[in-house]
Parts: structure tokens; C-alpha cells; sequence
């Protein structure tokens, strides 16, 4: 069962510049062209990209925040530019930002996880179980009754993932959830989506320009200048440090290393990702001699 | 830095006034500061002044931190006090001193205007001590609903309030950054003319400005994503309920409304003790 | 110029319920012409550290000397401190405000005072060393990209020629290219110029590559102060406090306990290669 289908998605814009003799002028943007996906129920997937390749817009679609100029996109069968399906399609595909200030609506904690199934119109009591059962699955009961201006990045981000939780959606797409968390706050948000994937099978679609949040997810779509132009599983694309460097991506230093050693004629296989494969494949190698 | 102000001034406590419904107490609040213009003689004052002793008393919130409200508009009492001192006709003169008379009526109306200032800004301090912002915006969501049909925007007033209030830590945060930001390219705040103070305000303003624009926009985007439209068809986490107490309280006040006109009817009526 | 910090400690909110020790008997010496790497994970005390040593905060104790003297002895030399200790910001969104490049940076010689000659000179030469060539002057800085806007925000410190630059976590949310230009564009400063630089950074792997030493703060302490080969061989030291070695420490940690002859102060993908290649059967 497909949870996302994408049959190429154009989205073009008109942007105000101002010209060198002080007039403005509409210029046209393409931010996709072409994209073409199709996403699992149940999966893991990354989309990687730099800053502008598109890959926000991309997931702004998703959630039906921005409507294809071209082509279609289906949200578990329901299609994005069709009006009347646009409540029900947010709901279904929660969608957590980048900034954790800036979605977070509410003075309370639980009072914000609530604002989701308030807006749904859910029975108080209803409210008051799904939010309570939303931070437990993030780890922030305790927090229930804080302040977000004095929680952490790291939570600030899982209070957003509750607050979609909490609208029991069957997907959740995050655009750069961890671009302005420090490594214990990335950390904190990684190991809260591969749970929710891994035991409640939430399919997952995180937007990231960090190769390494990518090396766990069942499938990898790599865009650049608004086009989809690697994808597959992250053995296969991640082998390709080249390309990938050519597009502006952060290679892990053991890919990195891998790739290096296999130019001066080390005999390493092409699709090392973590510490413990480069240590298995080197002592293997150690092993022969 | 500067105190968190989800909390404003409330002060903690697990008092019955505390556990009260905050419709209740917003109406109390509203009505006792209405009859407190309706008062008058001593004993009225003595009463006044006994009940919200009472008050304050089972609200456990210390009295300093009542009188901290007061010291912000210490100025405006002293300065209304002064105005009704010299300003109110009367026969029975004190003294005379040039276009300044002060008469035995001024004396006792100024006395009287700065006692009534004093007890409705504690009055409504205790308001805000025993209740936290966001309680109060419920509140008053709850109160201004039955007039939306008269076009009172309750649910976005309300909505606003709420958004205020989370961002007001982020944006004052944020203030400081820019300042030292600026501080760090030798920009000055505290010097020179008061021109050149107003200019030296451009290089916080505009990044903060921006930055605010920025942060409503991600909101608004955020806010829509999570499905708001709006506050039709919206339910709310908690639906207050009046209890037991909050019955108790209206009663309280209704006794309380009837002895204030009792006593002024008693005044105008000559009544000798009263007088 | 030497930087001294002696006994350095500050409260924040001292006497409140909210009173929070951010740094706790602190005490460093930065060398003229050293390159200091910063670490510590959020809420350790490296941002409130490196606002004491240009004067923005001053300290509930003990004292940090300039070339030998104290920066609050004389509060009018405050600006001087300020110039000679540069201090760019994590967010240049914090900082831009006027209607064009050149304009805003220009901004911190103009409140230095300095004449209308020094401040165009300073002005292009820092424009110049961040690599904005003069079809950006009359641009607004707000229509510039993320890394262009960092490299506006540098220059705007560069063109009060400071001395000393420290930078705080001057390459977050850039992607790689923004990233390499940001951090040659320092070594650059560092190596030509001869200027001292701390850089504050959570990538292991930037501090790694450029330090010469690196401090490590861990809840309002130095806890950690030495050269990155010795930081980076006390893996475990550092993840107990949150932080992480770069991968490659970890790859070589790995191989030495399978019995693999390499040396432990390896950290960089370029030293673990050569390390490799002399141990590994290849072909070339």
C-alpha cells in the first residue's frame, strides 16, 4: 500500500526582484519539476537535498500547504488538489517544521499537543486521553505542565511530534526537524522517530541535509535543483560519494573513508555506512593478508 | 533576565481563592470593583476593607507582594489625592493660602478617592496573583462568547492573547541577543542625545521586526498544518465546570453586593452611625 | 594579543528563585596567535564565557585580563575591548538591518568614530577578505543566502579590525559548500592575518580539522583543555558529557581493540587513510 504517490510534480512560482535600475520584476521559479515518488505505508523514508534543492516544497505538498502547479499527488488515496479532502489529508499526514519556536502555539505544554485535536474538534475527554498518550510515546509526560520557552530544542521538537501524534495521523513529514538542534537534541528527535516507525508503524518522511539521518531509513530520494535525481535504498545511494558531494551533501566521515581507501585500490565494498561495518570490513581484510 | 511571563504575577499557592473557577473570580473581581464606587461612609470603608482583608487572607499570597502593585501608580494617587485636596469646593475652610484652599470636604473627598484607588488596584492585583494568564484568557474566551453573535471576535481575541503570551519570552530573548549583537559592533544605547538614542534603536528594531514577521508567518503555516480553522467546530482540553465552591463564591458576592447597598442606603438615609 | 581569564565566575539571576551558575571559577590563558576550539553541548556555559571576553557581560567574580588588563577597569574603554575582541554571533538575522551590504558593514567602524577615509577602507577590505565582490555592495542583506548573510555578518566585525575573532557556531544550519567556504575564510584570517580565533562549535569534525587546541565545557567548567590529538584519544571522557569524537576516532578505537597497530590520536579522514593504507593490501 502506497502512503504517498507523487506522478511528476511541477510547483512554479512568481517572485518579486528587484531589478539593477530599481523597478521590480516577476521572475518565474521552478522549485520541482518532474518529481515523480512513490512512499510505503509503514516506511522509513529520507529526502535529501541542500538548501534549495527543493525538498521543503516538496514536503509542504505533502501535507497540501502548497498545491502542485503540474501533475498530482496522492495522500493514501486522497488527492491533494482536490478541494473538500484538505482537513482530512493533514490530518492523516501530520507535518513537524524546522523551527521548534515557531509551531509550538500554546503557553502550556499539554495545552499545545492539544491545539491538533481541539482544532478536529474532538470530545474533551477524547483531548485529554490522546494528548496524555502523545507524550508518553515522546517521553515527555513529566513536561506536561512546563513552559515550551523553557524546554530544550531537542524537546521542544518531540512537544511538535506530540502535537501531531496527537491527531493520530498514519504519516508524519518533518522538514529539517534537527537543522537547529545541537547533537543531544538531534539525537533525542532520530531515536523518537525510528520508535514510532519501528513500533507503531507511522511512516515516516524526513526531509534532512544530514547524510547520517538518512543511513537507517528503508529509502533514500536525493533531489538537487528541484529534480529527484538518485533514489533507491541507502546502500545504493550512498555509494556514490561523488555525486553526492556534487549535490552539495554531507558524506559521513566512514563513508568518506571508505571511498578514499577504495581510490588508492583498498578492496572495501562500495556501501559502508556505520563504524561497525568499516571496522568489519577492514579486520575481514586485515583477516586475509 | 526578565521573569516568565506565562506565570505574569501569579503567585503559587493552593488556596481556595486559587482552586476557584476564573469566570468567577473575573466577575467578582468586576463587581466588587463597581460597588467600590458605590460606597460610602466609614463603616462602608471598614466593611470594604474587612472583606478583602478576608480575602487576602485565605488567599495566602503575602501582603507585600498585594502592595508590589500599588508602587508602580504610587504617583497617580499621590497626584489624584493632591487635584481633589485643592480642587474640591467646600465651606469649611482649613486654611487659605493665594488661589489655594484647602477645605475639610477636600480633605475627606481626597482621602476617600485615594482609598478607593488603593483597594481596586489591590483588589485586582489578588485578581492576577491568584490566577495565571492563561486561566484568565480561558476566561474571558468564555465570558465574551455569548456576544459573538454580536460580532465579538471571543475565540480570536482570546487566540491572540494566547499567542502573545507564548512569545513574549522568545521575542524578549531575542531582543537581548540583538542588542548585544549590535553592543559587539560598538553600537552604544545609553549615551547621547535623545535623538541619537532613538537612531541608535533602528539596528535592534528592524532585525527584531523582521524576525517577528518571520516567526508569524512559520506560525501561521504551522498552525494551519495542524488543521486551524478558526474557532468554529473547535472543542477545548478542558470545559470548566462551576463546582460546589464556585456556588459558594457567587453567594458570597450576592451577600456582599446586598451589604454595600444596604450600607449606603443607610447614609443617605441619616441613619446617625452611619453618617 | 594574550587573553587572560582569572577565577572567572558568573550567576545569572543571582538571588531569585531563577539563580543559575553559568560558569563556575573559570580560569584560561589564550596565547597571542593561537587558534582555540571551543566545545560543549547547549547550556555549558561557552556562549556566556565568550560574552565575558568582550565585555557584553560582565562577571559576578573574578576578572579577564587584556595583554595584562583588566577590560572593566576603565568603562569608557569598553568600545576599545569590543573592537580589538570581535564577536560574531551564531545568527546574522540578529545583526543585519540596513538597506544594503556595504552600509551595514560599515556599521561598526561608523560607531567607532573613525574617519570617513578608514571607514570605506575597512568597509571594502572586509567585504574583500569574505569574498563579496562589489556586485553585492548595494544588494539588501536580506535577499543574500544563508552562508552569504554569516560572511556579511563577519565582515561587519572584520571591518573594526579586531585582533582577536571569535565566532559562535559560525557554520550551523549551512550545508557543506556554505560550510568549507565559512571555515577557509577563518583559517585564512588565522593564518595570514595572524589572528588569534576561538571557535565555538558542536562538529567535532570542523574543530578537529582547524584547532591547534581545543577547550572542553562542561556545566560551567573547563573541564577538558589540550591539543585535539589529546581531547580526541578521551572518547569516552567526552561522550559522558554529551559530546562525540569525530567518527573517525571512533573507527580507530575500534580497530586497536581488534589488535590493529594504529595509533589512537588519529581523528581526521586524510591521517586515517595514510595510517591504513601503510597496515592494508591495495593496489596502486
Amino acid at each position: 500500500m502506497k502512503m504517498v504517490t507523487a506522478e511528476n510534480v511541477c510547483y512554479t512560482y512568481w517572485k518579486t526582484v528587484e531589478q539593477a535600475d530599481g523597478t521590480s520584476a516577476q521572475k518565474e521559479v521552478n522549485a520541482l519539476c518532474g518529481v515523480s515518488l512513490s512512499i510505503e505505508k509503514g516506511s522509513f523514508t529520507a529526502i535529501l537535498g541542500h538548501n534549495g534543492s527543493g525538498k521543503s516544497t516538496f514536503a509542504k505538498q505533502i501535507n497540501a500547504l502548497l498545491i502542485p502547479t503540474e501533475g498530482t499527488i496522492w495522500v493514501d488515496g486522497m488527492c491533494t488538489s482536490e478541494a473538500g479532502m484538505l482537513w482530512e489529508i493533514r490530518k492523516k499526514a501530520g507535518m513537524v517544521f524546522q523551527n521548534p519556536d515557531n509551531q509550538l502555539v500554546a503557553t502550556v505544554v499539554e495545552e499545545d499537543v492539544a491545539f491538533g485535536p481541539e482544532n478536529l474538534g474532538m470530545p474533551p475527554a477524547d483531548i485529554r486521553k490522546t494528548v496524555e498518550d502523545s507524550l508518553l510515546r515522546v517521553g515527555m509526560t513529566e513536561y506536561a505542565k512546563a513552559a515550551p520557552s523553557h524546554l530544550s530544542g531537542g524537546q521542544k521538537q518531540r512537544i511538535a511530534i506530540a502535537g501531531i501524534l496527537a491527531m493520530k495521523p498514519d504519516c508524519i513529514v518533518l522538514d529539517e526537524p534537527t537543522a537547529m538542534l545541537d547533537p543531544g537534541g538531534r539525537k533525542e528527535v532520530m531515536e523518537t522517530l525510528h520508535r514510532l516507525n519501528k513500533q507503531e508503524g507511522i511512516t515516516i518522511v524526513l526531509i534532512t541535509h544530514y547524510m547520517e539521518e538518512a543511513v537507517q531509513a528503508d529509502q533514500v530520494f536525493v533531489m538537487d535543483d528541484g529534480k529527484l535525481v538518485l533514489s533507491g535504498m541507502p546502500k545504493e545511494v550512498f555509494s556514490q560519494v561523488k555525486r553526492l558531494k556534487g549535490y552539495g551533501l554531507d558524506v559521513p566521515q566512514v563513508t568518506e573513508l571508505a571511498d578514499a581507501l577504495r581510490q588508492e585500490g583498498v578492496d572495501l565494498p562500495a556501501d559502508i555506512l556505520t563504524v561497525e561495518e568499516m571496522v568489519g570490513a577492514l579486520c575481514r581484510l586485515q583477516s586475509t593478508i | 533576565m526578565i521573569r516568565d511571563i506565562t506565570l505574569g504575577q501569579y503567585y503559587p499557592a493552593d488556596s481556595p481563592i486559587h482552586g476557584l473557577d476564573a469566570r468567577i473570580k473575573l466577575l467578582l473581581t468586576f463587581i466588587y470593583i463597581v460597588t467600590l464606587f458605590f460606597v460610602n461612609g466609614l463603616v462602608g470603608y471598614v466593611f470594604v476593607i474587612l472583606s478583602l482583608a478576608a480575602v487576602i487572607r485565605v488567599s495566602r499570597v503575602p501582603l507585600r507582594f498585594m502592595l508590589r502593585g500599588l508602587k508602580s501608580i504610587v504617583l497617580i494617587i499621590i497626584f489624584t489625592g493632591l487635584i481633589n485636596l485643592f480642587m474640591t469646593p467646600g465651606e469649611r475652610v482649613i486654611f487659605q493660602w493665594g488661589f489655594l484652599t484647602l477645605t475639610m470636604e477636600g480633605v475627606l473627598f481626597a482621602f476617600q478617592m485615594c482609598l478607593r484607588l488603593v483597594l481596586l488596584i489591590i483588589g485586582s492585583s489578588l485578581l492576577t496573583l491568584t490566577t495565571t494568564p492563561i486561566q484568565l484568557t480561558d476566561a474571558i474566551e468564555t465570558i465574551l462568547k455569548p456576544f459573538a453573535r454580536f460580532g465579538v471576535p471571543a475565540h480570536e481575541i482570546a487566540m491572540v492573547m494566547t499567542i502573545a503570551l507564548r512569545f513574549i519570552p522568545t521575542l524578549l530573548d531575542e531582543t537581548d541577543k540583538i542588542m548585544k549583537a549590535q553592543q559587539a559592533r560598538g553600537a552604544d544605547f545609553d549615551s547621547g542625545s535623545l535623538m541619537e538614542r532613538a537612531k541608535s534603536l533602528i539596528p535592534i528594531l528592524v532585525p527584531l521586526f523582521i524576525s517577528a514577521f518571520r516567526r508569524a508567518d512559520e506560525l501561521a503555516t504551522a498552525m494551519e498544518s495542524r488543521c486551524y480553522r478558526g474557532g468554529e467546530g473547535r472543542t477545548k482540553m478542558y470545559v470548566a465546570k462551576m463546582k460546589r465552591k464556585d456556588y459558594q463564591a457567587v453567594l458570597l458576592g450576592v451577600v456582599y453586593i446586598a451589604c454595600i447597598f444596604a450600607l449606603r442606603y443607610a447614609v443617605s438615609a441619616g441613619i446617625p452611625f452611619f453618617v | 594579543m594574550s587573553i587572560t581569564i582569572n577565577h572567572l565566575t558568573h550567576i545569572y539571576n543571582a538571588g531569585t528563585t531563577f539563580e543559575k551558575k553559568a560558569l563556575d571559577d573559570v580560569s584560561l590563558e589564550i596565547q597571542d596567535g593561537e587558534f582555540i576550539g571551543l566545545i560543549g553541548h547547549t547550556g555549558s556555559g561557552k556562549s556566556t564565557l565568550i560574552q565575558h571576553l568582550n565585555g557584553l557581560v560582565a562577571p559576578t567574580s573574578g576578572e579577564i585580563l587584556l595583554n595584562g588588563e583588566n577590560i572593566h577597569q576603565d568603562k569608557n574603554r569598553l568600545k576599545e575591548v569590543r573592537r580589538r575582541v570581535g564577536l560574531v554571533f551564531q545568527y546574522p538575522e540578529h545583526q543585519l538591518f540596513e538597506m544594503t551590504v556595504y552600509k551595514d558593514v560599515a556599521f561598526g567602524p561608523t560607531n567607532l568614530k573613525f574617519s570617513e577615509d578608514k571607514i570605506r577602507k575597512n568597509t571594502i577590505s572586509a567585504l574583500e577578505a569574505v569574498g563579496l565582490g562589489e556586485e553585492y555592495y548595494d544588494q539588501s542583506p536580506f535577499d543574500l543566502s544563508g552562508g552569504q548573510k554569516r560572511r556579511t555578518a563577519i565582515a561587519g566585525i572584520l571591518a573594526m579590525e579586531p585582533e582577536v575573532l571569535i565566532l559562535d557556531e559560525p557554520t550551523a544550519g549551512l550545508d557543506p559548500k556554505g560550510r568549507e567556504e565559512i571555515l577557509s575564510l577563518i583559517q585564512e584570517m588565522h593564518q595570514k592575518r595572524k589572528m588569534t580565533v576561538i571557535l565555538v562549535s558542536h562538529s567535532m569534525e570542523d574543530v578537529a580539522k582547524m584547532a591547534e587546541r581545543i577547550v572542553v565545557m562542561h556545566q560551567g567548567k573547563v573541564v577538558m583543555n589540550g591539543t585535539p590529538k589529546e581531547i580526541f584519544s578521551c572518547v569516552e571522557e567526552l561522550e559522558k558529557m554529551g559530546l562525540a569524537a569525530p567518527q573517525v576516532s571512533y573507527v580507530v578505537r575500534a580497530l586497536r581493540e581488534k589488535g590493529f597497530p594504529i595509533s589512537p590520536d588519529i581523528f581526521t579522514v586524510e591521517e586515517a587513510k595514510n595510517a591504513l593504507l601503510a597496515l592494508l593490501p591495495h593496489n596502486s
